[in-house]
């Protein structure tokens, strides 16, 4: 292994551990990324020169953890700080403390990143930013933000941390199931961020995707007894198995049912399978997953299994009461009972108004009436569809649509 | 750390004799409670605000006008200082506030701690 291939392993385990670990011992943000960067400085330097060491992180402790006492040391009125300092564990003790009893540190920082007093913005940032190591610029261009906007984003949220008295610690037990929501909900956007089809940056969004499944993978290590968090990773892990075969190589959306299921990533799979396998279905992540599981386990659209895709839906729009889930319901009821059937419910949501201006309601309405041979309808959803669509990828699907309509005028 | 306690709610909010009593009585009980457990220093209730005077100084003129600073639908009726380990804690007492059910709470910590 090169330094430099050394330096970046240590950095993807690391980074998060050593940050959060200062932070704990220094209750300074600033200076716990800064003497962690430094650390990874010097790293490349002295690895090059002496070899890497045996226990990388562990070295990158120390003289992070040195760095921050020097540091202290000079800003002599900080003399509370420095004792505390002091006293941190030793570096083997923070190498045990990973598979250990004691809680490792990042499970602290991951949970005061996402502290509800923080904005939601605020948490994502800083979630990327202290726990996975990304630059301000990274996340900047991820955002589509200017940097200087997103580093203002970064100051405040560190502000509020230390003005409001945000502790960093993982919530008592009374605390717990609530916070954690929290943090898994910023796991999961960062990947639906990186999931969008349709914009932005392609590597990044890649880098994003990988990033979630990462702390997801992280969060699974840390509170193995959670379903929702198995539930969670065994979600990106199969929704992630399909994101190559979701846009053809223009750029154009690929749905579910024309997608060349033989590239989804079958690593993936079996690992998001294994872990539902042992993961109860009662949390919106397991059901999720266990939604995305139906589909992966299916050799074609048509094999799926979509009586148990609706249950799996209504027993999640229960959960959630969101209109989007019973419009997916809907779906799988018009493949699994027929369009008629569909269409019913797809009638009821639309009454209710709480998809008004959002064009996926109308999308599968079209579908639908297109099945049951009600072509100037289907037609007339699917131009109500179209003005509503958000971005050119969806009206320029919807206008293929549209063309290839079973029944032409 | 010391937060400051607005304790706000539309003060127009038309509530029965026995609603009132209710709240009232739930009041008295959460600042015994907060205060007995020692994170309530202090507090008390406002009176309304067409009470409310405000006052501002500029180029040595004091100007002074009837009324609180600001309209809103929801007014400042009352705070309470808290003195807690951090704002977890301060989220518990304020969330445990009969006001927090019918009102907004707003915790603001002291400057400079």
């Amino acid at each position: 292994m090169t330094v430099d291939d050394a330096v970046t392993q240590a950095f993807r385990s690391g980074w998060g551990r050593i940050v959060a670990t200062l932070i704990r011992t220094t209750g300074d943000w600033d200076l716990a990324e800064e003497c962690t960067q430094d650390a990874f400085a010097r790293a490349l330097e002295v690895w090059a020169r002496d070899g890497v060491p045996d226990s990388p992180v562990a070295w990158l402790t120390t003289v992070a953890r040195n760095r921050a006492l020097d540091r202290l040391r000079r800003a002599t009125t900080e003399a509370k700080k420095l004792k505390e300092v002091a006293q941190a564990p030793t570096p083997e003790e923070v190498e045990v403390d990973v598979d250990g009893d004691l809680p490792d540190d990042r499970l602290r920082l991951m949970f005061t990143c996402c502290h509800p007093a923080l904005p939601l913005e605020g948490r994502v940032a800083l979630t990327l930013r202290t726990v996975a190591g990304l630059t301000t610029a990274e996340i900047a261009r991820m955002f589509l933000v200017p940097e200087p906007t997103m580093a203002k984003r970064l100051v405040r949220a560190k502000h509020k941390i230390r003005a409001a008295g945000i502790p960093f610690r993982v919530p008592p037990a009374h605390l717990r199931a609530e916070r954690l929501g929290g943090v898994l909900a910023v796991v999961y956007l960062l990947f639906t961020e990186g999931y969008a089809a349709t914009s932005g940056d392609h590597l990044l969004r890649r880098g994003l995707c990988d990033e979630a499944i990462r702390l997801a993978r992280v969060l699974t290590t840390l509170e193995p007894d959670e379903p929702e968090v198995r539930g969670l990773l065994a979600l990106l892990l199969l929704q992630d198995s399909r994101r190559d075969t979701r846009t053809d190589g223009g750029g154009r959306i690929v749905t579910l049912d024309e997608q060349d299921r033989t590239r989804w990533d079958s690593r993936e799979i079996e690992e998001g399978l294994a872990l539902l396998a042992r993961t109860p279905t009662t949390g919106p992540y397991a059901l999720q997953a266990q939604i995305a599981a139906c589909h992966a386990a299916a050799p074609t659209a048509a094999s799926t299994d979509w009586g148990r895709v609706a249950g799996l839906y209504a027993q999640l729009g229960a959960l959630t009461d969101s209109p989007v889930v019973a419009l997916n319901r809907a779906v799988a009821v018009g493949m699994a009972e027929g369009p008629q059937a569909g269409l019913t419910l797809v009638s009821d949501l639309e009454q209710s108004g709480a998809l008004r201006g959002n064009h996926l309601l109308p999308t599968v309405k079209a579908d639908l009436l297109d099945r049951l041979g009600h072509a100037d309808e289907a037609r007339a959803a699917y131009a109500e569809a179209h003005a509503l669509a958000r971005n050119e990828p969806e009206r320029d699907h919807l206008a293929r649509r549209l063309a290839a309509l079973r029944t032409p005028p | 750390m010391k937060y400051l306690m607005f304790i706000c709610g539309d003060e127009n909010l038309a509530l029965s004799p026995e609603e009132t009593a209710a709240i009232n009585t739930a009041t008295d009980a959460w600042v015994r409670e907060a205060t007995a457990r020692g994170v309530r220093l202090d507090g008390n209730r406002l009176a309304r605000t067409d009470a409310a005077t405000t006052v501002r100084a500029r180029n040595g003129e004091v100007l002074v006008t009837d009324g609180p600073f600001a309209e809103t639908r929801e007014q400042v009726g009352g705070y309470d200082v808290l003195e807690c380990a951090d704002l977890d804690e301060a989220l518990e007492i304020a969330a445990a506030h009969p006001v927090a059910k019918i009102g907004t709470i707003e915790l603001r910590p002291f400057w400079g701690q």
